[in-house]
């Protein structure tokens, strides 16, 4: 079992990096930098961390003020909160005038577990995903997630990178390089490509291999990009393997699997199924319960690929 | 630069000003005049669109003469100049208002005015600020602009620049709860670099504040957030200039300029007539109204 490694510790001891090599760095957080991990930078630059309180509106619109006069803003709470709490903030604040403001969320999808409904976020990717101009990026690892804030700072524009709370084993090592833009093609295979987010690129893989006990060899690809979509990927996969099984931890619809659907719609019609929640809510539970009863684990992932390769 | 003699204001042109620094030297009666050229341009250009927010932008007409002619340094062919000071317009409805201040500094050819909320005009229904020179913040979302000003003067903080951050907000606008957590942020900051405006003309939409949602006691719940509260006739501009220079001895804490005005000032059937917050005189309203202004 590789080691398991969290990916907001990531995103905390990057900001550090970031913040020793470039002044214009600076975080907010809406009470929540114990969780989030900013409370590092934190430490290091009290004059550059702005705590907002409980008020991810406010936080959202100072960020947007401080991109605005030159600053690296980074923001963070949880991924229920922002998109969810400060919608129109973000689409007039930020999105529209293309702003370089970061939001980074922390405790996506539901494997944050025993907090239940308020806390699990299954809609944030089709928010975010819906503003124009906006860049979406869902890390599969903590080694990811270091470099996927490094592009963010990098590069101008509004970002948003979503991560998750347990600490999910390293998918990559250290000589990974992580390319805005382009699919990572995880395992190479023929009979169905399993394109998979965050959490899922994990459960992916073990599904490939459990596959191919019967027979079945699976490419996988993590789509860490989720906006824009590696549309180039995404059709060769479909015209190489001839069936699309797309996994995230989100709700089915305006997520990774919807914007897939679109693309072969448009460029390469092939059978597709969706691992994702239903149109409904989680509620409490340990991760690992929640992800089986809504049907986010490999063994999930294994059948919507034998229904898939049926149907070509 | 000076300005040109009475009568002959201003340059429209952006040519003739240069990279200067607007002047601070217009005389009251200078500004009183510029004040009703605002007026007639605020009816022409709404008149012309055939829609827009005449009532709101008549009752800061004062605010934004006594902010560009006499106490923000900025200069007109640089918009973009980062020493300028800040004047971001929360209640971005008032944008005819803002877009002919800023052609009267020579931001924008008067002649553009007329674009108002045309296909392809710079001058958008509600400000942009990726196309408008001199437009510091997209708004018209109303409740965004004063935490957006606290992100502007904490980044001045930062650099170690000495600009100052104006922002005018509604007080319709004050029900929103953004207002509220961005009131709380500025006094926990500190951002004695900002100072917000109210056009504080009682309306909203749907009537009277006091009968849609009452906001009072209004300066006690700055005062209460922390803010140091000054209240001013807000169509009186030696009263205004006096509030804006007081303001800037404030430390250690934010100030809020409650500037008290009238909706539609200016225009006898548009005042306090919230029938025009969002609805543009007709062309027989045109008239009548530019001869008032006279």
């Amino acid at each position: 079992m590789p080691q398991e490694v969290s990916l907001r510790e990531a995103y905390g001891q990057t900001l550090v990096q970031l913040g020793r090599e470039n002044q214009n760095i600076v975080v907010l957080d809406a009470d929540l930098s114990r969780s989030t991990m900013t409370q590092f930078f934190a430490r290091e630059f009290p004059d550059r961390f702005f705590d907002c309180g409980i008020a991810e509106q406010n936080m959202v619109g100072i960020a947007a003020g401080l991109a605005a006069s030159g600053k690296i803003p980074f923001a963070s709470t949880f991924a229920v909160f922002a998109p969810g709490r400060c919608f129109d903030q973000i689409r007039m604040s930020i999105a529209q005038p293309r702003l370089n403001v970061k939001l980074v969320t922390t405790h996506g999808g539901i494997s944050v577990g025993e907090d239940g409904t308020s806390h699990h976020s299954i809609e944030d990717l089709s928010l975010i995903s819906s503003l124009p101009g906006f860049t979406v990026i869902v890390p599969a690892d903590a080694i990811e997630t270091a470099q996927a804030v490094r592009v963010a700072a990098a590069s101008y524009g509004p970002f948003y990178i979503r991560l998750c709370r347990p600490k999910i084993p390293l998918v990559y090592n250290e000589d990974y390089r992580f390319v805005l833009g382009k699919a990572v093609t995880m395992r190479q295979g023929r009979d169905a490509t399993i394109i998979a987010i965050g959490t899922m690129v994990t459960a992916a893989l073990e599904a490939a291999e459990n596959l191919k006990g019967e027979g079945i060899d699976c490419r996988v690809l993590n789509m860490s990009t989720l906006k824009p979509v590696d549309e180039a990927a995404i059709t060769k996969a479909a015209a190489e393997t001839g069936a699309i099984i797309t996994a995230e931890e989100h709700l089915e619809h305006g997520g990774l699997g919807s914007m897939v659907a679109q693309v072969l719609a448009r460029h390469q019609p092939v059978p597709m199924e969706f691992v994702a929640i239903k149109d409904t809510y989680a509620k409490s539970g340990k991760p690992a319960e929640l992800l089986q009863r809504y049907g986010l684990t490999a063994k999930d992932i294994e059948q919507a690929v034998r229904s898939a390769i049926k149907r070509k | 630069m000076s300005l040109p003699e009475k009568g002959k204001l201003p340059s429209t042109s952006a040519k003739s000003i240069k990279a200067e620094v607007f002047s601070s030297s217009a005389s009251v009666a200078e500004m009183e005049a510029i004040a009703k050229r605002l007026r007639r341009h605020i009816i022409t250009m709404t008149g012309k669109a055939g829609s827009g927010h005449p009532g709101g932008s008549l009752s800061a007409v004062e605010i934004l003469t006594a902010l560009y002619f006499k106490v923000l340094r900025h200069k007109p062919a640089d918009p973009q100049w980062s020493a300028r000071d800040r004047f971001i317009l929360s209640k971005g409805h008032a944008a005819p208002l803002l877009y002919a201040t800023l052609a009267e500094c020579g931001y924008l050819p008067v002649d553009e005015l007329l674009t108002l909320r045309q296909m392809d005009s710079r001058l958008q229904g509600h400000t942009d600020r990726t196309i408008t020179p001199g437009v510091e913040m997209s708004a018209g979302a109303l409740g965004q602009g004063l935490s957006f000003a606290i992100g502007v003067a904490l980044a001045g903080r930062l650099n170690l620049q000495d600009y100052r951050v104006h922002v005018l907000l509604g007080d319709g606008e004050c029900d929103e709860g953004q207002v509220w957590e961005a009131a709380m942020a500025g006094a926990h900051f500190k951002v004695d670099n900002l100072v917000a405006i109210v056009d504080n003309n009682g309306q909203q939409i749907d009537g009277w504040n006091r009968d849609v949602m009452n906001l009072a006691p209004f300066p006690g719940k700055w005062r209460a957030f922390g803010w140091h509260v000054i209240e001013v006739d807000g169509h009186d501009l030696v009263q205004l200039i006096d509030a804006f220079n007081q303001a800037k001895k404030v430390k250690g804490q934010p100030a809020v300029v409650i500037a008290h005005t009238i909706k539609g000032k200016g225009v006898s059937f548009m005042e306090n007539n919230p029938d025009f917050h969002g609805k543009a005189p007709n062309a027989e309203e045109v008239k009548i109204a530019l001869k008032e202004l006279e």
